[in-house]
């Protein structure tokens, strides 16, 4: 057997070799330049259909989850709005898929696909729900399965919902390697993957994001059915942007064309990802803004060559929520609606109540996930947590929070309203980031089109606003 | 010492990476820290606490470390109750 030098650079400098080896794609074929690539062939080249993918997906309790009418809580908002105004809210049950979140739709097909292969296990680094949902769809199609999470800071201490997302990979019979703060997490999962052989299932490959498709069609499909127009709005909690990107492009498979996507995550401004420190300051570990921002503005940060998530391409609008709207809203969901489910996944709800507010009463308003609640996923849990780490909670004007140091909870509905981005601003800080990859000079005519149609703008708008 | 008899269930620790070793670009209060990996398994022969042992995981695969856990578990819970929660959604609120 062969010694290999598993130091930090070492691994790293194998990356390319170790990918290609661990996902039986290779991407070379796509990539046009170190910005442009051929992003629908890349998608295609899957090889599933929609009708694939719905019935992968129903082998393994994942999908067709009820799309619920959130009548007291639309009332609650109608009560508030200007005469006319108030959407019907709707909410995509998504807790109802094996595992309890709709990650189980983003795991399904990559497991599929690494048993179809003949791969003996997969692999995946996160610490969100992806990593019970993988852990889960591998014991169902008889694989074994590796997580990756960051759990503790340098003390040892977890945040009590990354450790319940940990316990649950475990509950599920995966192996979960629980590393301290930083994104060495990277080293270890290629370390990982080339000691085992097994399937890399990145939250990233376009199997991951094709999974997804499949919710974004039976919302439009379902809606259209149901209420004879498609969705005015469909929110969606936004962080790593597949969530959005898949959701999307379902969308777009039930020829739902005019439904605007609406991106929304909670604003954590000020805590650094990577910091030891700030770390156990959040209280929440995803669907916020310490990946939304990075993830829209540059997609390629990742861990395989290029990202199958791309949120900007599909994004309409960006809206901000605070930690304590959010805590709000989860608990209000409780009261108002019986239905308990976890907060993180209630991000894209709490911005779905500042904007029912402003459509007229006839429209629709789609919430399109929620995730399963218990010990740790609770915001009573998150809230516990913080107040012991020194975080203040009050109630008050959720407008004065300052993340990291205080969550405060609104004390009527009328103060949960989000935070609208400047798009154009997210599009701008997009074409900074590709011009530190290829300097604008040596930008071609189709490095242009693609950053147009990867920000959803225009050739024109990308000409006009190209970093100096 | 305490003696920890082959086939429990237990926790290691391992440092992957030590301070000077770790990705450059981090920030200071996390680059002064070692890299640290955690994992459970059995344990593969007898083995003292805070002493070097190797684990069987429940997928089968050996790892090293040292040995800083027996039985390991599971406190997060739902925490101490918030009240300022309590009243949301109710009659009770403004």
């Amino acid at each position: 057997m062969t010694i290999r030098d598993m130091s930090y650079s070492a691994v790293m400098a194998r990356k390319n070799e170790i990918m290609k080896q661990s996902m039986g794609m290779d991407y070379d074929q796509f990539i046009q330049s170190p910005i442009a690539f051929d992003y629908e062939s890349m998608m295609q080249a899957t090889g599933y259909s929609m009708d694939d993918i719905m019935r992968i997906q129903s082998e393994t309790k994942v999908g067709k989850t009820p799309l619920i009418e959130l009548r007291n809580l639309t009332e609650a908002v109608r009560k508030i709005s200007a005469p006319g105004k108030g959407a019907l809210i709707l909410v995509k049950d998504e807790a109802a898929n094996a595992s309890g979140s709709f990650k189980a739709r983003r795991a399904s097909v990559a497991v599929y696909d690494a048993r179809r292969k003949g791969y003996k296990g997969v692999i995946a680094a996160t610490s969100g729900n992806y990593g019970a949902a993988v852990a889960s769809q591998a014991a169902q199609r008889k694989l074994k399965c590796i997580v990756i999470q960051e759990i503790y800071d340098s003390r040892g201490i977890g945040q009590p919902e990354i450790v319940e997302k940990s316990r649950a990979c475990e509950a599920y019979g995966a192996e979960v390697l629980k590393l301290t703060v930083g994104p060495e997490l990277f080293y270890m999962q290629l370390r990982t993957l080339e000691e085992t052989g097994f399937f890399n299932a990145s939250l990233y490959t376009p199997f991951g994001i094709r999974g997804i498709e499949s919710l974004g069609y039976e919302i439009g499909t379902e809606v259209k059915i149901r209420y004879g127009r498609q969705p005015d709005v469909v929110a969606i909690t936004h962080a790593g942007g597949g969530n959005l990107t898949g959701t999307a492009r379902g969308l777009k498979l039930a020829d739902c064309p005019n439904t605007r996507i609406v991106a929304c995550s909670v604003d954590l401004s000020g805590l650094h990802m990577a910091s030891d420190t700030d770390f156990n300051r959040k209280s929440f570990t995803t669907g916020h803004t310490g990946f939304g921002i990075p993830f829209a503005t540059w997609p390629d940060r990742v861990d395989v060559p290029r990202n199958a998530a791309r949120a900007l391409r599909y994004m309409d609008e960006y809206h901000l929520v605070t930690q304590g709207e959010v805590f709000y809203i989860t608990e209000l969901l409780t009261k108002l609606e019986g239905l308990e489910r976890g907060p993180a996944g209630n991000t894209s709800l709490t911005a779905a109540v500042g904007m029912a507010r402003e459509m007229d009463k006839d429209q629709i308003l789609v919430v399109q996930e929620t995730e399963y609640t218990g010990a740790g996923k609770h915001h009573n849990s998150q809230l516990s947590f913080a107040r012991e780490n020194g975080i203040e909670v009050r109630r008050g004007d959720p407008g004065e929070s300052v993340p990291g140091r205080s969550i405060i909870i609104p004390e009527h509905l009328s103060q949960v309203a989000g935070k609208i981005q400047d798009m154009d601003k997210l599009r701008r800080s997009y074409l900074v980031n590709a011009a530190n990859h290829l300097p604008v000079g040596n930008w071609t005519e189709d490095d242009v089109l693609f950053l147009a149609e990867d920000t959803k703008s225009s050739v024109d708008w990308v000409l006009a606003n190209k970093p100096e | 010492m305490a003696m920890v008899v082959k086939g429990t269930w237990v926790e290691i620790m391992q440092v992957v990476l030590q301070p000077e070793e770790r990705a450059q670009s981090l920030p200071e209060e996390t680059r002064k820290t070692p890299y640290i990996l955690r994992a459970s398994g059995f344990l593969l022969e007898d083995a003292e606490m805070d002493q070097p042992a190797r684990i069987k995981t429940i997928i089968g695969r050996e790892i090293g470390g040292t040995l800083v856990t027996v039985n390991p578990g599971y406190t997060h819970s739902f925490g101490k109750t918030i009240p300022e929660l309590l009243t949301i959604g109710t009659e009770f609120e403004k």
